[in-house]
């Protein structure tokens, strides 16, 4: 679908990486080069012509995110330079205060590393207790495996929505009525998910939710934290400077601004924002709802063929999400990865930042491919037919 | 060398190679050697008697250039003194770099001589040597 709106889809290059960065459609790209060639003045600080039209710019990404993950207000998007950054914030800025020594977190060992370090670092600090919970038999987060690791010191859940390898999309909204009714707060990793299905944080009723812009056919070094405004309002700023004050004195008086000002410490990645807010304004048109289906499509497509080859192991079969990761039998995955590109076929090879995976799958490295909506059965096709000669991947992956 | 002598070397080295074993045993010295890619990832154990390596093994996961160059690398150096180990691992730096070097003294490790040819290779090609260089460096 739509592959002429992206310039890199013109170089002979089949990108099955979608998983670790998307291309950007021209108009996101154009966007960006318009702020910087056309009206390329700072946000919030000028009151000539040209810094207004930045600030409407920069202003009318947030609520277009707003909507596009239908917060309440746009007091509760915060912009950051991506996920990682959020889940910082979340973690050192609100948890941190709030958690007691003995306090539980729940996270997952499918998870992506910023989803776990922080917390890990977080527990050393507070001497916190992280239980990972049990992922069922296609390597999937359950209610009721959550259920068991529940326990009265549980305060967090933190997961994401759909992981990086496995793919697989979590009960978040069930996950959420029985973290509330246990005053159990819950984090969510929208980095994969954001670009692929549609997203409504009041449905979920989730706390805190961190994506990454470039994951979603924007610029990379922007991300958005949303919170609900009542937690945000309680979110300390980890990084505090121009922008986000109101006064200050000598005598360390600090007075700070409202939200969400208050948590965009410093001048922000203005460009970034700017090419945000058109990537959502292509997804809107696209349409969230045919972009998955579209994928569900090419990824049943995949292991339809995969499939039929014996000596290739998927890892999941089973997945929401157009992420399939495999590898084949007696072939490291790099050089499965190195014989591709030799192909100007893009996949990935390795643990995926997810580290912890390998103590459930017991596998430490895979090959990954992951789709987005202008990948095509033809590609995949290309690629199939160079995996079905296993003799031919030996020969040419040195 | 002929290229496909080559593709032999490194297949054969990859498929069968020498010494891949985990070890528990005090009298070796140990050294973990990564790729910053974070995929290949080996554990080197060395054994040296009166200034001469008498023993190394490795273990671990690493890509066929990686594994292939470790296995030759321990045919290599089996039986030279520390001195002569670091000389052997020096001409090698210099051939993946692209510098002048002693053909001679490399035996089979002279299949990665166009290795930096493929940038992404040359870090899974010196990749044991990293890791000896951890151990003998400090001797
Ligand atoms: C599931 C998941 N979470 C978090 C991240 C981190 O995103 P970023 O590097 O944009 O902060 C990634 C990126 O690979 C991811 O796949």
């Amino acid at each position: 679908m739509n592959r002429n709106d992206f310039p890199m889809l013109n170089q002979d290059i089949i990108y099955f990486d979608n998983g670790a960065t998307t291309f950007k459609p021209k108009v996101v790209i154009d966007s960006m080069v318009d702020y910087y060639s056309k009206h390329s003045a700072n946000a919030h600080r000028g009151d000539y012509h040209i810094s207004m039209i930045v600030d409407d710019k920069y202003e009318n990404t947030r609520e277009l995110v707003k909507n596009f993950i239908n917060a309440n207000s746009t007091k509760e998007i915060i912009f950051t330079s991506g996920t990682t950054d959020g889940i910082n914030m979340v973690a050192n800025g609100f948890f941190k205060y709030i958690l007691n020594p003995g306090d539980e977190i729940i996270l997952s060992k499918a998870d992506h590393a910023s989803n776990i370090l922080p917390w890990q670092a977080l527990a050393n600090e507070l001497n916190l207790v992280i239980k990972y919970v049990d992922l069922d038999d296609h390597n999937y987060v359950t209610v009721d495996n959550i259920k068991k690791v529940l326990s009265p010191r549980t305060k967090v859940i933190s997961l994401a929505i759909i992981t990086n390898v496995i793919g697989d999309l979590r009960p978040i909204k069930e996950l959420c009525d029985i973290a509330h009714q246990n005053n159990i707060y819950v984090v969510g990793d929208a980095a994969q998910s954001v670009g692929h299905r549609k997203t409504d944080v009041q449905a979920l009723d989730i706390d805190f939710l961190a994506f990454s812009g470039h994951k979603m056919y924007g610029p990379t070094g922007v991300g958005v934290l949303y919170g609900k405004e009542e937690l945000l309002e309680r979110l300390r700023p980890t990084s505090l400077g121009g922008g986000m004050n109101e006064t200050f004195d000598d005598q360390n008086n600090i007075s700070l601004k409202s939200l969400p000002s208050r948590l965009e410490a410093g001048t922000p990645n203005i460009a970034g924002v700017i090419g945000l807010g058109e990537a959502i304004k292509y997804l809107n048109k696209i349409d969230l709802n045919k972009i998955s289906e579209y994928e569900h499509n090419l990824r049943e497509y995949l292991i339809d063929r995969l499939i039929k080859i014996d000596y290739i192991d998927i890892i999941n079969i089973e997945g929401d999400a157009a992420t399939v990761a495999f590898n084949v039998d007696g072939i490291f995955a790099q050089d499965v990865a190195v014989y591709l590109d030799k192909y100007n076929i893009c996949v990935r090879a390795g643990n995926h930042c997810t580290k912890l995976l390998k103590d459930v799958i017991n596998v430490r490295n895979t090959v990954r491919v992951s789709l987005a909506f202008y990948n095509t059965t033809e590609e995949i096709d290309t690629f199939v037919d160079l995996l079905s000669d296993r003799d031919k991947i030996i020969r040419e992956m040195l | 060398m002929d290229e496909e002598l080559k593709r032999a070397i490194i297949l054969d080295n990859y498929s069968n190679p020498m010494n891949k074993r985990e070890v528990n045993d005090d009298s070796y010295l140990k050294a973990n050697t990564n790729n910053e890619s974070c995929i290949d990832n080996l554990d080197i154990y060395v054994k040296i008697e009166d200034d001469k390596i008498v023993d190394i093994c490795f273990n671990g996961e690493a890509c066929a250039i990686s594994t292939s160059s470790t296995s030759i690398m321990i045919k290599n150096l089996i039986g030279k003194t520390i001195s002569e180990a670091k000389e052997y691992v020096n001409i090698f730096e210099h051939m993946v770099n692209e510098e002048p070097y002693d053909e001679e003294k490399l035996n089979d490790a002279v299949v990665y001589e166009d290795i930096y040819k493929q940038k992404n290779r040359v870090k899974c090609a010196f990749l044991p040597y990293a890791g000896i260089k951890k151990i003998i460096d400090n001797l």
